[in-house]
């Protein structure tokens, strides 16, 4: 209710005294809603929009004080005025909230745009880490065998040389056992000769004994680790490397199963298609013994790409590891019945696994610990 | 092991049509691997020339070349127009060597010749403004050895040894191809060509002839008398005698160019015959010249004090443990392994002993090691040689004595000891199958069993083989189904997935050290891999005092390098070692870690003890093994130099501090679900006031230190070459993952509201924040979490003092906190920290 000091003060009417009132003349309504309509429609910011709002719509616009003057109608021309002025604020209220809306819009997207920023600029602020590829495969070939229900084993790298040769079928006498290959721990005498009874180990062979020793079969373990052997260091030596080996013992396994298992390894690592051949030869541990050549995983002995292949020197098969059936003599020594159990054993190295696939020329850069060499692979292979 | 494959067709009637390549490949998959093929890759009119003429013409280049006229017989064409001072039927040819003249022979390459060396086929082409129609070849050129006679370039060959004409190839044996073979030790039989030519028939399926058989085996007694004194080291021992030989034969071509394919020089007609019957039979033999020789061959082990001079003219001093041959002047010659200088075949040698012997391997295989004297009669002896052939070795050295250099053979000859026997072996006929897993009937075993040598008897379910005297290593019969297999084919072996029945995935400790490589790398360290050998100067460089543990290493007996005598004992040494290479290497930022091993010693070392192979050891003996070895736990180190966060656009950067370090390594602990807390310590290499040992809390191993992180000693960083100040820290891996619960923390939170209570203290500077922390935490069962978020020194801080300043979240598990609640919790941590550290409120 508008306070009465600004109402016009008019006479008590009567329901029969047409009064005269010009602000609700139907026409003089009109032309300020017309006024109205344009003001809102002219105001280009919403600070504009708000002094119209208070112009034409606040308590002092025409539209309001014209509003006051239907008390001083006629009852019966009262609900007539009431409306056309009802349809006229109304009108100028939609048109205003529409403006509002409208405006809002125009000077948010406004806003936003001032706020645009160069999306290319540099967020490496954050130091990002790498896994070494020797790590992740190991881890890979690890998962290939726990994925066929295989376990993973582990031994110490300074181990016994009962281990790493003797339980192996590898006799006092035998090559492998003479200084050149092996690095010895120094005698406890201090005098800095062998005769320890310890070795860096040569292979992760220890791991397959050290599995038959506490585990009874059926025994399926995958050993990935480091080896040593008194190589100096040069772009295709190192005196530590990587191995996986695999040692299965159950009831009836035979070579097939050998073979059946590295062609799915193949596959794993490499993909569909791979698959391996067998070649006679000869370690100490397993009988029969043999090498195992994967097919180039580069050409796949394709005659029309085989003879170019650098990967595999066009012999369309490459050097993968050694392997075998357990000479029964290990499995005596270990403590496993050979009259029931027999058993399958391959290993093969991992760091020229990785230098080869990712065409790596110099070994050392495994071992140097430049971060170059390592940031590329990420946390996986 | 190389076979000379014209040799080897001699042997074995291999068909004409078997290429080179094809019986290296057959060979191959029975066990003897071609390494390469040596020689034969020269074809076409490679054609023997004389020169006729020879015009030096000097080039722009400063070269001087030759245009010469070269007689090659049939070959010849007209003589051209430029023709040097010649018009008979020649060749023109353009030479750039210098090393021949006129009237000399030479090998000239027409055109049309492919050369191997070269992997080229010589065509007519101009050159130097003339038409050369073809090379004058070298030795290199030709795929031929150089010696020094040919060094300069040009095979000049033998005046009078050949006419212009004559078809190069077949004059220098050039068609003839070689295979290398890779002799594994087990096969020794195969380091001669009867063994090679046997495997070839059994792998072509052919008959064989063994060239053992061919010889005739004097009869009666005869030789050179002969004492075995050590029956072990020298289970039999033969000898025959020729006279009467001309020690001016020279060795025939056929004979040593045989020889020259297998690897070996020609020396003497006599030496070349001795070897030749090593590589033909396997039977390393050796040659005296019996007017050196005073009195009885004594096979005998030595005497103190004595002393051999070796045929490569080395004075020996020999041990007990050597098993030699004297006469009664002493030692002439080591056994097995390398003859004596004393009793050598010289230039006037016309009677020879002839010494044949089955040597004890591992005797051999200790003295050549010993004496670092290999030799090829070692190779083979230590490997193992047929016991039965000494006799029938020195009859053939003496038949070819005879043949080729007008000996005489003395009838009869001294043959002492016998030939070991063999131990038949028992198996069921159905075991090459069930190993192999391929079909192998028995049939087919007992038949390339036989063709072996072996002797079979079967009586259905089961075989007993006897291998044959060349076969050491036949001895199980496993090694039987080896042999089968052979035959069967290793590329025939079925493809069949085993199924086992379930594992239970990688063990605890595999699955959580993966956890740490990738939590260390989410956190931004680079994981790299170091060698683990050092020394003391290594230890030096870290400022480890002279007491310290750490110096205490593993020490290997044969190290690669005397400044790296042993095992590392920290990853440290190793990771700043990588630090420096890559700062040495331009960059600003390496932030490093390592999981790796580290070695140490047991408090007494003690000898691992070797037992026996026949049995399983005891679970005792077991223990005992491992009680000699190093505790070798897992570590993980990490360096962190440079900027831990980048310098942007958008802020400064943020160098790596001591608190990086040891902020990667709670992250760790935290993972394994490892309650650790830190405290100071004073521990080299690192900053002397920066430095926290990380400590076990709750568990059985509360109290542990389980290892240090900081920042590392200026000094430290400086010896290694890294700026700035650089985070290090180390843990022992292993006992955090024996400390780490089999099952994590469970959640536990209230959903009723918080509320927040800032609580900034003076307190004096040596108490750990740390410590005021946990009292806040433990002052009211209504603290949920304490943090603090500033450590404040300066103005209005009384020296000596410093502000510390908490976040306190107070909640209750139950209800919503009062007024009250808030305020008698805020009341307890204030009192608490009051109480235990004089703090008061700021």
């Amino acid at each position: 209710m508008a306070p009465l000091d600004s109402c016009p003060v008019s006479a008590p009417n009567s329901d029969y005294d047409p009064v005269e009132v010009t602000p609700l003349h139907p026409d003089e309504i009109a032309r300020v809603t017309r006024e109205a309509l344009e003001a809102v429609a002219a105001a280009s910011t919403l600070a504009d929009l708000k002094q119209v709002r208070i112009d034409h719509a606040g308590d002092r616009s025409a539209l309001a004080l014209a509003n006051r003057e239907i008390g001083a109608l006629p009852p019966q021309a009262r609900k007539e005025a009431g409306q056309r002025i009802g349809q006229a604020r109304g009108e100028v209220t939609r048109a205003i909230a529409t403006r509002t809306e409208e405006l809002e819009a125009v000077e948010s997207a406004a806003r936003l745009a001032a706020e645009t920023v160069d999306v290319t600029l540099p967020t490496d602020r954050e130091v990002v880490g790498a896994r070494h590829p020797i790590t992740t495969i190991q881890e890979l070939v690890a998962d290939i065998f726990v994925a066929m229900g295989w376990e993973v084993a582990e031994g110490p790298e300074v181990e016994a040389e009962w281990l790493n040769f003797d339980a192996m079928n590898l006799g006092p006498d035998h090559p492998a056992r003479t200084m050149q290959d092996t690095f010895w721990v120094a005698a406890p005498d201090g005098s800095g000769s062998a005769g320890s009874g310890k070795v860096l180990r040569t292979h992760t062979s220890p791991v397959q004994a050290r599995s038959m020793l506490t585990r009874t079969p059926p025994i399926y373990v995958v050993c990935p680790g480091r080896v040593y052997r008194t190589d100096e260091a040069d772009a295709t030596h190192m005196p530590v490397f990587h191995q996986v080996e695999g040692l299965a013992i159950d009831e009836g396994l035979s070579m097939a199963h050998l073979k059946g298992t590295l062609d799915h390894f193949a596959r794993a690592v490499y993909g569909d298609g791979m698959t391996t051949r067998f070649r006679p030869s000869y370690f100490p541990f397993t009988e029969p013994s043999a090498e195992v050549d994967l097919l180039c995983y580069v050409c796949h002995n394709d005659p029309s790409a085989v003879s170019s292949c650098r990967t595999c020197g066009g012999e369309g098969w490459i050097e993968w590891g050694g392997c075998g059936v357990v000479n029964p003599r290990v499995l005596v020594a270990c403590g496993v019945d050979p009259e029931r159990y027999s058993g399958f054993a391959f290993g093969m190295g991992l760091d020229r696994t990785v230098t080869s696939r990712y065409d790596i020329a110099d070994l050392r850069d495994l071992w140097d610990g430049d971060v170059r060499f390592t940031e590329p692979f990420g946390v996986g292979l | 092991m190389r076979v000379p494959v014209e040799w080897l067709r001699t042997l074995v009637d291999l068909p004409a049509d078997v290429t080179t390549a094809q019986l290296a490949d057959r060979l191959t998959m029975y066990d003897l691997k071609l390494e390469e093929i040596i020689g034969g890759g020269i074809s076409g009119p490679l054609t023997v020339g004389r020169v006729l003429a020879i015009s030096p013409e000097q080039q722009k280049n400063g070269k001087t070349i030759n245009w010469c006229r070269v007689d090659v017989g049939a070959q010849n064409v007209e003589s051209v127009l430029d023709a040097p001072g010649v018009d008979v039927p020649s060749r023109g040819i353009v030479c750039g060597a210098h090393n021949f003249a006129v009237g000399d022979l030479v090998v000239v390459a027409l055109p049309g010749t492919y050369l191997a060396a070269l992997d080229f086929e010589i065509g007519s082409r101009k050159t130097y403004g003339h038409v050369s129609d073809g090379m004058i070849c070298s030795t290199s050129e030709l795929g031929l050895p150089d010696d020094a006679s040919s060094a300069a370039g040009i095979l000049v060959l033998p005046a009078g040894s050949a006419e212009p004409g004559d078809d190069a190839i077949a004059l220098l044996g050039l068609g003839d191809q070689t295979l290398d073979l890779e002799v594994n030790p087990d096969r020794a039989y195969a380091l001669s060509l009867r063994g090679v030519a046997r495997d070839t028939a059994l792998a072509f399926d052919l008959p064989f002839a063994d060239p053992a058989e061919a010889v005739a085996v004097p009869a009666g007694d005869g030789g050179h008398p002969v004492r075995v004194e050590d029956p072990e080291g020298c289970p039999v021992f033969s000898t025959v005698v020729v006279t009467g030989i001309d020690p001016t034969r020279p060795t025939p071509d056929w004979l040593a160019r045989r020889l020259t394919q297998a690897g070996m020089r020609s020396i003497s007609l006599t030496v070349d015959i001795s070897n030749y019957v090593m590589l033909e039979l396997g039977q390393p033999n050796h040659c005296y010249d019996r007017a050196k020789v005073s009195g009885d061959l004594v096979v005998r082990r030595v005497a103190p004090g004595e002393r051999l001079t070796t045929l490569d003219d080395v004075e020996r001093s020999l041990t007990p443990e050597d098993l030699v041959i004297a006469d009664d002047s002493g030692v002439i010659g080591l056994a097995g392994v390398m003859g004596g200088a004393a009793t050598e075949i010289g230039p006037d040698t016309t009677d020879v002993i002839v010494e044949a012997a089955f040597w004890d391997p591992t005797t051999i295989f200790r003295g050549e090691r010993r004496h670092k004297l290999p030799s090829e009669a070692a190779k083979r002896y230590e490997r193992g040689v047929d016991p039965a052939l000494t006799l029938v070795g020195a009859a053939r050295v003496a038949e070819l004595l005879v043949e080729l250099a007008g000996g005489t053979l003395v009838p009869g000859a001294s043959h002492v000891g016998s030939v070991p026997p063999r131990v038949p072996v028992t198996f069921p006929v159905d075991l090459p199958a069930r190993v192999s897993g391929l079909d192998i009937a028995a049939d087919f075993v007992r038949d390339v069993l036989e063709r072996n040598g072996c002797t079979v008897e079967s009586d259905g379910t089961s075989f007993t083989v006897t291998p044959p005297t060349w076969r050491f290593d036949l001895n199980d019969p496993y090694d039987f189904v080896e042999e089968a297999l052979r035959s069967a084919g290793y590329e025939n072996v079925p493809s069949v997935l085993p199924t086992p029945t379930g594992g239970r995935g990688l063990s605890r400790d595999q699955e959580l050290r993966r956890r740490v490589g990738h939590v260390l790398a989410g956190a931004g360290l680079t994981e790299v891999t170091t060698l683990p050998f050092v020394g003391p100067t290594h230890f030096d460089r870290l400022g480890l005092p002279a007491d310290d543990e750490r110096r205490r290493q593993v020490l290997l007996a044969n190290p690669l390098s005397t400044e790296e005598p042993g095992l590392t004992t920290t990853l440290l040494v190793g990771l700043l070692r990588a630090a420096s290479l890559n700062v040495g290497r331009g960059h600003d930022v390496v932030e490093i870690s390592e999981v790796g091993r580290v070695f140490l010693p047991t408090e007494h070392e003690t000898a691992a003890p070797i037992y026996g192979v026949d049995a399983r050891p005891t679970p005792e003996q077991l223990a005992a093994l491992d009680a000699a070895l190093p505790y070798q736990p897992h570590h993980v180190g990490l360096v962190l130099v440079g900027e831990r966060e980048r310098s942007g656009w958008d802020g400064p950067g943020r160098p790596a501090a001591w608190s990086d370090a040891v902020a990667v390594l709670r992250r760790v602990a935290r993972v394994l679900h490892v309650d650790v807390t830190v405290r100071a310590a004073q521990v080299a290499p690192y900053h002397p006031g920066r430095c926290a040992e990380l400590v076990l809390t709750g568990g059985p191993w509360s109290g542990t230190v389980v290892g240090h992180a900081g920042e590392l000693h200026p000094a430290v960083a400086a010896e290694h070459g890294l700026p700035g100040r650089v985070g290090v820290g180390e843990i022992d891996l292993d006992r955090m993952l024996a400390a780490a619960p089999a099952i994590g923390p469970k959640p536990s939170f209230s959903a009723f509201p918080v509320a927040k209570e800032d609580l900034a203290f003076l307190v004096a500077e040596d108490v750990p924040a740390e410590s005021l922390r946990a009292a806040l935490a433990s002052a009211s069962p209504l603290v949920e979490s304490v943090r603090l978020f500033d450590v404040y020194t300066g103005d209005q801080v009384p020296e000596g003092q410093r502000s510390l300043a908490f976040s306190l979240r107070l909640r209750a598990p139950d209800r919503t906190l009062t007024d009250a609640d808030i305020k008698a919790a805020r009341e307890a941590a204030v009192q608490a920290a009051a109480a235990q550290f004089s703090a008061t409120l700021r």
